[in-house]
């Protein structure tokens, strides 16, 4: 860890929120809504989920009231951050059809704080800009509402069962990228937060909120909750050398027992931070001479997803739900030299069925090699 | 934090396309046909790589990758040859000169016509597969000099059936180019090879050894044209293929056209076969 650590009051979170809206940032974070713990517009501190927690397991989801006052007192909920850089619908232009005149969308430049984002979600984010900044071509939309994102990042001190990122190496602490770091300082004595700044924005943003240089016991504590938080996680998953046992284990018996399972609905698609599939539809309004393209999140669990020459490259759920994951925990590595899963374990929490990836990759393992009966049969005939 | 976007301007949009007015059509075959396009705007278009593709964008129905069919040393004229099988292409068949359509590309991997100077090239191509490859018999025509054998194979499904008719005729009567057709049935006339294109590769002559194999055309004619080849003792890293999935954005945003660890719009679709043999033998990859 390094010096120029801060401590701010917990009663002083108000003025950091107000700082940052008086800079003209809106800002996105954690709040109550649906049932769960989404991420929305913030007003004030009060609306972030102040002495909530959650209950999380496969294929479950609860809030429940914590015993203390903690503002980060939970892990994730179903949303994302991705949807406020990668919007799930967004027109890509309008075209007047006489002349085929093309109007693009002229990418607003959003100044946005995003209040709270995990270190997994952190990652996640760099994911994306692999995917869509630091690739061939950049995507225009993203560039715009990415350039003006303020991260207020926050070091996890308390994890849920689904959580495995102390496996994959992508928490539960944050390693710089981040404008401000929060860690929640929280006991029966005192409230407060270590705060630390990783930016220019982030530093003079902190002289306009009350805060006192960090002692070496805020340090201390703050380390002790992140370990504590890190040796909690009981599952695991060995990111690594799943890449090349998912890529040599293509037939395994595997994919069609968890096919028996999986009911294709795309849900985990939907809440995986990092999962970037979209397709395009196109409209036309009543004159007939009016057009638009609008992209929208799309997933591989679709049928119609990998249509082509009057058929489907993959239409059964064992092809589909393969793609998903040697995609994101093997094909990732090649396309973007890193895997496509940070450890977040929304996708086993929101699977209605309660599908565990690090289960699947953990079976494989067990029966490495192990080719299922339809595709020795397939082989023969080749 | 990104201070690199910060201080540049944003890069062109690259989902958004360009008015192209039809110049010409020409009907191929029955539900076939190709476009001559140029810039609405009387700019140049721009210049492309045998093998690649446009994506081409129809007013408020949609947009499909097409392969350009034209000559790389002639990028003034934008050749696009493409088949009626659907919803778009059944629209764009009704089409006629002047229709403005928006074109996006060139985009994808090109066929390696540079680092396969001096071989043996064996262009095997069947049905619509011809037209992706003919950019890329062009430039060996022109060059002709730059390499040893030069032989295409091309099988269509009868003598009907065969695309670019009258340049095949024209190609067959070149004394340094071997170019052979087969069909897969014929009644009648037809007095030439009749069975599948990977069956002709056991008939010409070439240099195992020194040679490369381009192939395009379904994946299943790809598939026993490549192992025909490898029969013959061509190197499987000698050999291409043009692969075809579903696309939405060509440029590596939309996941549609993910093939392993591939994306066949950046990565391919021209890809070594040794790259790409699991597409081929792995069902529902
Ligand atoms: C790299 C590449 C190059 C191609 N080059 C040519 C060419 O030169 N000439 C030509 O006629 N065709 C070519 N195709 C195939 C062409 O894109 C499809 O025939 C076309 O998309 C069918 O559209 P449709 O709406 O008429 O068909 P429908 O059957 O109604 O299809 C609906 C949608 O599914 C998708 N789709 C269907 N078939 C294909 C397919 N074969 N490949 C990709 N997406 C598909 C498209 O998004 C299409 O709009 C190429 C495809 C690829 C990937
Ligand atoms: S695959 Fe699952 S655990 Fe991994 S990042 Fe996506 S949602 Fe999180
Ligand atoms: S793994 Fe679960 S969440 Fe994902 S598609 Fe299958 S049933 Fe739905
Ligand atoms: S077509 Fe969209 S990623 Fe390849």
């Amino acid at each position: 860890m390094s010096h120029n650590r801060m401590r701010m009051a917990r009663g002083d979170l108000g003025a950091l929120i107000a700082a940052l809206s008086d800079r003209g940032y809106r800002i996105l974070g954690p709040t109550v809504g649906d049932g769960a713990i989404i991420y929305d517009e913030l007003e004030s501190d009060t609306d972030l989920p102040v002495g909530w927690g959650e209950d999380q397991s496969p294929g479950a989801y609860r809030l429940v009231r914590r015993q203390d006052q903690a503002v980060f007192g939970f892990t994730l909920g179903p949303h994302t951050w991705k949807k406020f850089l990668y919007p799930a619908e967004e027109r890509l232009f309008q075209v007047t059809l006489e002349g085929m005149s093309f109007q693009p969308e002229a990418p607003a430049g959003v100044k946005q704080a995003f209040f709270g984002v995990r270190a997994c979600e952190r990652q996640a984010l760099s994911i994306l800009d692999r995917v869509f900044l630091e690739n061939e071509h950049v995507d225009s939309g993203y560039a715009a509402r990415r350039r003006d994102t303020f991260i207020v990042a926050v070091n996890c001190t308390t994890s849920s069962p689904a959580c495995f990122c102390a496996s994959m190496g992508t928490g539960p602490e944050h390693r710089g990228d981040f404008d401000l770091c929060l860690t929640e300082l929280l006991t029966p004595k005192r409230h407060d937060f270590l705060v630390e700044a990783g930016s220019a924005v982030g530093e003079a943003i902190m002289k306009e909120v009350p805060h006192c240089e960090a002692d070496e016991a805020d340090v201390a504590q703050a380390e002790k909750q992140i370990e504590a938080t890190a040796k909690e996680m009981s599952r695991s998953m060995d990111g690594d050398n799943a890449a090349q046992l998912l890529s040599r284990n293509l037939e395994h018996p595997r994919w069609h027992e968890v096919a028996d399972r999986c009911l294709s609905c795309a849900n985990c698609t939907m809440v995986c931070p990092t999962c970037f599939c979209s397709t395009v539809e196109d409209t036309t309004d009543l004159t007939g001479d009016h057009a638009e393209r609008w992209r929208r999140w799309d997933s591989c669990f679709n049928q119609d997803f990998s249509y082509a020459a009057g058929g489907h490259a993959r239409s059964s759920t064992m092809s589909r739900y393969r793609q998903w994951l040697t995609h994101k925990l093997s094909g990732w590595h090649e396309q973007f030299g890193t895997s496509g899963c940070v450890g977040c374990g929304r996708c086993i929490t929101w699977c209605p069925v309660g599908i565990d990836l690090t289960e699947e990759v953990a079976a494989i393992r067990a029966a490495d090699g192990a080719v299922a009966a339809t595709s020795k049969a397939e082989d023969c005939h080749a | 934090m990104l201070s690199e976007l910060q201080r540049t301007e944003l890069p062109a949009d690259p989902m958004l396309p360009r008015p192209y007015r039809i110049q010409r059509v020409r009907r191929e075959l029955p539900g076939t046909f190709t476009w001559e396009l140029a810039p609405a705007n009387g700019d140049l278009p721009s210049s492309f790589e045998p093998g690649q593709f446009n994506m081409v964008y129809v007013g408020g129905i949609g947009e499909i990758p097409v392969s350009i069919s034209g000559d790389p040393a002639n990028p003034e004229k934008m050749i696009h040859t493409i088949r009626a099988v659907g919803q778009l292409t059944r629209a764009m068949e009704t089409f006629g000169r002047h229709t403005v359509v928006g074109l996006r590309g060139p985009f994808g991997t090109p066929w390696p016509v540079d680092e396969i100077r001096g071989r043996d090239v064996v262009l095997v191509s069947g049905g619509l597969g011809l037209a992706p490859l003919r950019p890329a018999f062009y430039h060996l025509l022109q060059e002709r000099e730059a390499y040893n054998r030069i032989i295409l194979l091309y099988g269509a499904r009868d003598p009907d059936e065969i695309l670019y008719r009258d340049e095949i005729k024209q190609w067959r009567r070149h004394l340094d180019l071997d170019v052979e057709v087969t069909v897969d049935s014929a009644l009648g006339r037809w007095r030439g090879h009749v069975g599948v294109v990977p069956e002709l590769i056991k008939r010409v002559d070439f240099d195992p050894e020194r040679t490369t194999g381009l192939i395009c055309g379904p994946e299943v004619m790809m598939k026993y044209s490549a192992i025909a080849l490898i029969n013959r003792g061509v190197a499987a890293e000698n050999l291409y293929v043009s692969m075809e999935r579903n696309m939405k954005c060509a440029v590596g945003f939309c996941g549609h056209c993910q093939l392993g660890p591939h994306f066949v719009c950046k990565d391919g679709p021209v890809f070594r076969y040794d790259h790409i043999k699991s597409a081929f033998s792995v069902r529902e990859l």
